[in-house]
């Protein structure tokens, strides 16, 4: 028995090093080239680390200078930065009351599994009209485009996840309030919010990644530094034929910071999110 | 009382106004607006939209590009998707061990769920570049082959290198709900199973399937889901070659209408394929209800 035991603890630890060197092991090159110069790089048999960590890559994606891959690559973040915070903060102010009434409601089903149901439709359904519509508007290349139309992406989703986050609200709590007068904004404002702080928080994260990570509309709405993001960005990077390995790389890795940052916060609350349809890809 | 009903009934439209008008504005009605696109002739800068009823659609049907792609997609979506829930329960359930580092390998699986897809496309890219390359460095090194190959440029085995990259990010995503799954299995379960004589097999053919089965099945629909709009990730990898061997529907849509201006039998397409993540997305909305019944 004891010895069947250790035979299953060697084995548990042999699966789990194995997880952690494959899931480990690309994310390291990543780095690697983003700090080899490109000699090594292209060198055969392939040099594994670099003799000296070279880190001008960073320096030169981060230090602003007109024209150069800085400014594109600065342009991008700030774009992507705007139109993500924008985005989630709409799509925040209308799925908070929506998700009330969801939740405190009863009826209208159709409607939210509905809304659910619209946003998972592939994106070409929707992108050809609004395409024809922004640029009748002189309103492609443009980010305050994107943010409309991440709201498509956002709201639904902030709106469901809201919902089973307020179904878990105790109503007795707002029933006594209401006895003592208090109006339907004051109940939601004073109460529900509060009492639901986390689940908003997280919600707006999931909204930030998903917004972050959308390429689709942003390949077709944007087309120069003005208003392009940095998914839009990283594909020209890695598109460009005479393009510096490293340099990709260290985009790569300096875009992938905020998410990842987010993704390990949200760690606790990540399966709530995930079954709601918090995934893009 | 009736009063009261209508009050309460204008409270709740009222709060879902804002969002009802969004959605409405950005997607119902461009939605619409692609039905009807697609009974036209309409082009980017060209003639004037005529009404073409069906056309479109039935020239759609038996174009051998389209049955190509979707042959493809359904391929990428089958094998990807099919490895993803693999590989999410063995994780899952190897996470659910008691080890020695259980927090850490845990925040690991994190890491390429994270990752941005954009990210991960030009990632693997760069690991399958031909002239290096880790892969081929690695292959080579280890004497595995004795030249370099051309990973994404050979139209034999470049969907499988994107099915390759698409499954190392996307599995975590089955694993973690696999994971949380298995917390709401009763221990008890397990005891009296095997105070009946289970083996570890038949424990986990009977208890632990049967215990994470709702949330599973959302996740490998979602994945599914998901899967089937691909384009991302062979944008980035291989632009759809070579020869078009990784061309999924959503480019054949993308290439209608940007490529090639025609704005008309792109709509078709585009609602060709929503239709087919219709059928899919109701399964999705199905498998939810009912977990919305049982909690």
């Amino acid at each position: 028995m004891t010895h069947r035991k250790s035979l299953h603890t060697i084995f548990l630890y042999a699966a789990v090093l194995l997880f952690m060197v494959l899931t480990l092991a690309p994310l390291f090159w990543l780095f690697v080239m983003s700090v080899s110069d490109p000699v090594a790089l292209t060198s055969k048999p392939l040099q594994w680390w670099p003799e000296h960590l070279d880190f001008s890559r960073y320096e030169k994606l981060l230090s602003y200078k007109e024209g150069g891959v800085s400014e594109k690559f600065l342009r991008a973040l700030q774009n992507s930065l705007y139109v993500s915070v924008a985005a989630t903060t709409i799509s925040m102010a209308a799925a908070i009351p929506a998700a009330y009434s969801f939740s405190r409601y009863a009826g209208r089903q159709g409607v939210l599994y509905g809304t659910v149901a619209l946003y998972m439709l592939p994106s070409v359904a929707f992108v050809l009209p609004m395409y024809l519509i922004l640029s009748s508007l002189g309103m492609l290349n443009n980010a305050s485009s994107l943010i409309i139309v991440y709201c498509t992406i956002l709201l639904p989703f902030t709106t469901w996840m809201l919902k089973n986050n307020f179904d878990q609200v105790p109503l007795e709590i707002e029933q006594a309030a209401c006895i003592d007068g208090a109006s339907l904004l004051d109940v939601i404002g004073r109460i529900t919010l509060p009492l639901a702080l986390p689940a908003l928080g997280a919600t707006a994260l999931f909204a930030f990644l998903m917004a972050w990570d959308e390429f689709f509309y942003a390949l077709l709405y944007t087309n120069d530094i003005r208003a392009k993001t940095l998914p839009v960005t990283i594909a020209d990077f890695a598109a460009g034929r005479a393009t510096d390995y490293g340099l990709i790389s260290a985009v790569g890795i300096l875009a992938s910071i905020p998410p990842v940052m987010i993704g390990l916060l949200l760690q606790r609350t990540l399966v709530s999110g995930l079954t709601a349809g918090g995934t893009k890809g | 009382m009736v009063g009261f009903v209508d009050h309460k009934r204008g409270q709740a439209w009222g709060l879902l106004t804002p969002m009802l008008l969004i959605m409405v504005g950005v997607t119902a009605w461009p939605l619409v607006r692609t039905i009807w696109l697609s009974l036209t002739s309409a082009t980017i800068g060209g003639d004037p939209a005529q009404w073409v009823g069906l056309d479109n659609y039935l020239e759609a049907i038996v174009n051998k590009d389209f049955q190509k792609s979707l042959g493809r997609t359904l391929y990428f979506t089958v094998v990807s998707v099919g490895l993803e829930l693999v590989f999410g329960l063995m994780v899952g359930l190897m996470l659910n061990q008691p080890f020695k580092g259980r927090a850490v390998a845990r925040a690991l699986l994190v890491l390429p769920w994270a990752l941005p897809t954009v990210v991960n496309a030009m990632m693997w890219r760069l690991i399958d570049a031909p002239e290096y390359g880790a892969l081929n460095g690695l292959l080579f090194q280890s004497g595995l082959i004795d030249e370099y190959r051309s990973w994404l440029g050979d139209p034999s085995i470049a969907i499988e290198m994107v099915i390759l990259a698409d499954v190392w990010k996307n599995y975590p995503f089955v694993a973690l709900i696999v994971l949380a799954a298995l917390q709401t299995v009763p221990e008890d379960l397990y005891e009296a199973a095997r105070l009946d004589g289970a083996g570890p097999w038949t424990r986990f053919l009977n208890v632990t399937i049967p215990g994470i089965f709702g949330p599973l099945s959302v996740a490998v629909v979602l994945r599914t889901i998901e899967a089937f709009k691909m384009f991302d990730i062979v944008y980035v990898m291989t632009k759809g070659g070579p020869a078009d061997t990784t061309k999924p529907v959503s480019f054949v849509v993308y290439h209608e209408a940007f490529s090639y201006l025609r704005i008309g039998s792109a709509a078709a397409y585009a609602i060709l394929m929503a239709f087919l993540s219709a059928c899919l997305i109701a399964a999705y909305v199905f498998l939810l209800r009912k977990q919305e019944r049982r909690a």
